[in-house]
């Protein structure tokens, strides 16, 4: 489903984030990526978005090589990727009914669909009183949960998660890997970066291990070995 | 692009200019002052066209005929005159009428009245004041009545006595006219050029930096899967309103301040009343000072968007 064949990027201080990393990820898996700060976690999912482009290798997912998708033509694809960032990235002037609702109109979905998906949506990660609140009058948990909310609702085939869990304290931390696993148990495939020892030893699901640049581990049922 | 997809682009335009308040006032002021200066420098054009115009219309050239000139030959070549196309008016002044003329002028000047009557015939021939369209013209004018003159010499006797026209000083004053308003016409052009481009690019950067703020936004609207015209056109129905609004205002306070100067300009620069002519005009400034707004806010958004959406 995706794929990451020899993919190095190395920025114009010569300073090397991937070094010729290849792995694939199977549909319906649950992958977390774990590794130290600038061992090229975040870089990794930047490509998946088409946010950075590779120096040298290809990312595929579903056999399309995604740095060649015009500019135009990339947000077809990440319709297909729902991303949740650890800084939530909400859109900071709209309800949370209508960080939700963006996803979907952007999408070209309906107005009935809308009307009828984002209650539930939002109800689903326990929001359902925070409708119509702005980012700035919810919590660090709740706007996560909304930003999951936006990332889902379009029933994406991927979500990546970057780091979701570094701003948000154990219980929250905890709520959002219930419902990112509850997502993966559903069907869809969850790629998720995190430092969190306590959340990896206790998914005991695959784990790929980073280190400068370079995956140095990647074990079936693993644990977060640093 | 569909009827669903349309109106959804003009509600996040307007929940953006809504919800942005302090960035809106503040572009909004920004282009009040851009849209003001558009104005002012119309208003300014018109006064300007006005004055040279009045300026030009002191040139004229005198055609001054032999006291025993016919009438008929006369009122003929001022027929002739007239239909040439680089003439505005021809007016006829008969021989009588110029010493009426003369006389009201010199009326406390008993010494001229006296050798006027003790010559008992009118000394003075008809006039025809000849006004152009354009200074130039005056020379093609002055030419024509040159080969008239020399044609009537063929035959009989030239009824045409002088053309000032051909007197130097005369010369020189019209040269100097048109070359004052020539320089005055290119001067103000110059002027309202730099002055509307110079406001123009202040109020563009303005809302590149209005734009700026919400890069992040633009960013994460991307990644969310919107495409390029979904991100852009809200933007651009934000950069409309403001272009609306700071168009509004500004017609707004054209209406007082014409007023006001009305009078003034009416009596210095000779003419125009801008209060009159702003009333007169005003689909025209309208069309103007709001169709800039709009178009200004709607391409600097568009520009501005631009550069945020290579993702």
């Amino acid at each position: 489903m995706i794929y990451y064949d020899r993919v190095s990027k190395i920025y114009a201080d010569n300073s090397i984030a991937l070094d010729g990393v290849s792995f694939s990820v199977e549909p319906g898996e649950f992958i977390s990526i774990v590794g130290h700060s600038g061992a090229g976690k975040t870089t990794l999912v930047k490509m998946l978005l088409a946010e950075e482009k590779p120096s040298t290798g290809s990312v595929f997912f579903e056999s399309i090589n995604i740095h060649e998708v015009p500019l135009n033509r990339i947000n077809h694809l990440r319709r297909k990727i729902g991303a949740v960032f650890q800084d939530f990235r909400l859109l900071p002037q709209k309800t949370a009914y209508e960080n939700v609702a963006f996803a979907m109109e952007a999408a070209g979905r309906s107005e009935e669909e809308i009307r009828s998906d984002v209650p539930h949506v939002l109800e689903l990660v326990d929001l359902g009183d925070k409708l119509n609140n702005f980012p700035g009058e919810l919590s660090g948990g709740e706007q996560q949960r909304v930003a999951i909310a936006r990332a889902i609702v379009n029933q994406p085939d991927v979500i990546v998660a970057d780091e979701p869990t570094g701003n948000l304290d154990p219980v929250n931390t905890f709520e959002v890997i219930q419902i990112l696993k509850k997502i993966n148990d559903l069907g869809t495939t969850v790629i998720l970066t995190t430092h969190n020892k306590g959340v990896i030893d206790a998914l005991k699901k695959r784990v790929i291990t980073m280190d400068r640049g370079k995956i140095i581990r990647d074990d079936r049922e693993g644990m977060y070995i640093l | 692009m569909s009827w669903v997809t349309t109106k959804r682009i003009f509600r996040a335009g307007f929940l953006d200019f809504w919800r942005n308040g302090f960035v809106s006032l503040a572009s909004i002021l920004v282009m009040t002052v851009t849209l003001f200066v558009v104005g002012t420098t119309l208003f300014a054009g018109v006064i300007l066209g006005s004055t040279l115009s009045e300026l030009r219309d002191k040139a004229d050239v005198n055609v001054y005929f032999t006291t025993d000139a016919p009438e008929d030959q006369i009122l003929t070549l001022q027929k002739t005159l007239q239909a040439m196309p680089e003439v505005t008016s021809v007016t006829y002044v008969s021989a009588d009428d110029s010493l009426a003329a003369f006389r009201t002028r010199h009326q406390n000047d008993q010494l001229t009245l006296q050798a006027l009557d003790e010559l008992g015939d009118n000394p003075l021939g008809a006039v025809l004041t000849i006004k152009a369209k354009d200074i130039a013209q005056y020379d093609s004018i002055a030419n024509f009545l040159k080969q008239q003159q020399a044609l009537s010499t063929d035959g009989s006797a030239s009824i045409i006595d002088k053309v000032n026209y051909f007197d130097e000083q005369h010369r020189e004053a019209l040269a100097r006219l048109q070359s004052i308003t020539d320089s005055g016409q290119r001067l103000g052009l110059i002027m309202i050029a730099v002055l509307i481009l110079t406001t123009l690019a202040i109020s563009f950067n303005t809302l590149r930096l209005a734009i700026y703020t919400s890069r992040e936004e633009i960013h994460v609207m991307r990644l969310v899967g919107a495409g390029l015209f979904y991100i852009r056109a809200p933007f651009m129905v934000e950069g409309m309103l403001y272009g609306l609004v700071s168009g509004l205002i500004t017609l707004l306070m054209f209406y007082p301040l014409t007023y006001w100067l009305g009078n003034a300009t009416e009596n210095f620069f000779g003419g125009t009343n801008v209060f009159q002519y702003y009333l007169a005009h005003f689909p025209m400034f309208f069309l103007i000072i709001v169709g800039t707004g709009v178009v200004l806010g709607s391409i600097a958004s568009y520009l501005a968007v631009k550069r945020y959406l290579k993702i």
